[in-house]
């Protein structure tokens, strides 16, 4: 994807830091996303990646630095984060869909009872999202007759039809059977494809090279790394990356029992 | 002339049931205000505000620490005294069950809205939901069917308590029961029917307390 160098940045982290009882989760984190760009973060278990996403809406808040949304800096104490969240997007890792509320009431809440539209306009759209992701005829389902993967996909379809400009994508395929992946990821490369601004964290490392426009790797709560995918997967910059990544192609490339 | 237990018990009965409707009334109302207070009550200690929380808890300590029948005394007594607050018994009655009511249901509340995954709390925040929004579309009705079995424990104990409002003057059944025995003398017969009035209505809703618990699990 291309930009000019004069588009502004739609997120703009600066000097980012955050703890949670005196152990430091993120520190002096930099990053700027510019519209309409996927960027994927990747780093072992707990080096912060899942916090710093929760931290772009507000689910957690930062301790230190700033973070700017358009033009909108985000840090203040008393931000008012609802007008923030109804345009950025998220989608879990155990999709947390209302369990008591049909797929459609699912989707439609946050159009009705946050951006209080009119419910002719707001069904249309989600209508139209269910049936471009193949689960129309899942509308008045409950979440618990549908599969993992189902429910993932109307996750992210309750997410989209707020229209938000931002979508943060927090390991969604990593509660999933591995035949329901699939179905999610390409829900969300299609995503990418029309454009939409989006922060994956994710294990995925084939999806992943597969979709960013730009890798972000983080390590103990810092970003050590971050480039193009083709350059991040063929040659990291750090051992730390290096030896990450090693994990994944030792894994694919291990033949029957000589492993042990 | 004497008169036959039963013949005691049928003609005493206008009195007994005059009794059996205030006992009611109290409970119902202090059910009624118990459960709108406790379900708010629940809900604000599990907002996670320190203030809240620092006065939530110390309204649920002065009802754990008093007796109710010391909150009695002091409503009905030390009201008029002290401040020059004067209600009927009846009053008192109703409002010092609320109160303790209130913390009762509130523990109940406080344990339903905690036991509902914290997934749903973030999903409801990151489509936008304001805090009420967040409880009253999505905490709320997960809630609320955690909450009926436990709760309807907490509203037989109300119902047995409203016994104890005989000492401030209230004439519900047990004081109308008294009042009988002490004009007759046939005690057996009025604690008798008392014995099964209380079970007749508390029982049945042990019961289906139980049922719904089982339903759920």
């Amino acid at each position: 994807m291309t930009h000019t160098a004069a588009s502004k940045p739609i997120l703009k982290l600066m000097n980012v830091g955050k703890s949670f009882h005196k152990q430091v989760v993120l520190k002096n984190i930099h990053l700027t996303v510019q519209r309409g760009e996927v960027t994927v973060i990747l780093g072992p278990s707990g080096c912060g990646k899942s916090t710093l996403l929760r931290c772009l809406n507000g689910l957690e808040l930062i301790d230190e630095g700033s973070i700017r949304f358009n033009e909108l800096e985000l840090t203040p104490k008393g931000r008012q984060w609802q007008a923030v969240r109804e345009r950025i997007g998220m989608v879990f890792q155990s999709y947390h869909l209302f369990p008591h509320m049909k797929v459609i009431d699912n989707i439609l809440l946050g159009p009705l009872k946050v951006q209080k539209r009119s419910k002719a306009e707001a069904l249309a759209q989600a209508e139209e999202l269910l049936e471009r992701i193949g689960l129309l005829d899942k509308r008045d389902s409950y979440p618990r007759e549908l599969s993992g993967g189902q429910q993932q996909r109307i996750a992210i379809v309750r997410a989209l039809c707020m229209n938000p400009e931002v979508m943060l994508f927090d390991e969604v395929t990593a509660a999933l059977d591995p035949e329901m992946v699939k179905e999610v990821l390409e829900v969300m490369l299609q995503l990418a494809r029309e454009g939409m601004t989006m922060i994956i964290v994710t294990h995925e490392m084939g999806f992943a090279r597969a979709v960013a426009d730009r890798i972000v790797f983080m390590d103990k709560g810092s970003i050590i790394e971050q480039g193009n995918p083709k350059s991040f997967f063929s040659e990291p910059q750090t051992d730390r990356a290096k030896r990450f990544l090693q994990q994944f192609y030792e894994i694919e490339t291990w033949k029957g029992r000589d492993v042990i | 002339m004497e008169l036959s237990g039963l013949e005691l018990l049928l003609q005493s009965m206008p009195q007994l049931v005059k009794g059996f409707i205030q006992t009611l009334l109290i409970a119902f109302y202090s059910i009624i205000l118990s459960t709108i207070g406790g379900i708010l009550f629940g809900a604000l200690q599990t907002i996670g505000l320190l203030w809240l929380n620092l006065l939530t808890r110390f309204y649920l300590e002065l009802f754990r620490s008093i007796p109710i029948l010391v909150w009695l005394f002091f409503v009905y007594f030390g009201l008029p005294l002290f401040f020059n607050v004067h209600l009927s018994s009846f009053t008192c009655a109703v409002l010092v069950l609320s109160l303790w009511g209130i913390t009762e249901i509130g523990e109940v509340a406080r344990g339903a809205f905690q036991s509902i995954a914290r997934g749903q709390r973030d999903a409801g925040r990151s489509i936008g939901l304001s805090t009420i929004q967040l409880y009253q579309y999505i905490l709320f009705p997960q809630a609320l069917r955690r909450m009926i079995p436990p709760s309807i424990n907490v509203y037989t104990r109300i119902i047995k308590t409203t016994s104890l409002t005989v000492l401030i003057g209230v004439t519900e059944v047990v004081k109308a029961g008294q009042q009988i025995i002490e004009r007759t003398g046939e005690a057996v017969m009025i604690y008798g029917s008392l014995f099964v009035f209380y079970f007749l209505l508390c029982y049945p809703l042990s019961v289906l307390s139980r049922k719904l618990e089982k339903r759920m699990t």
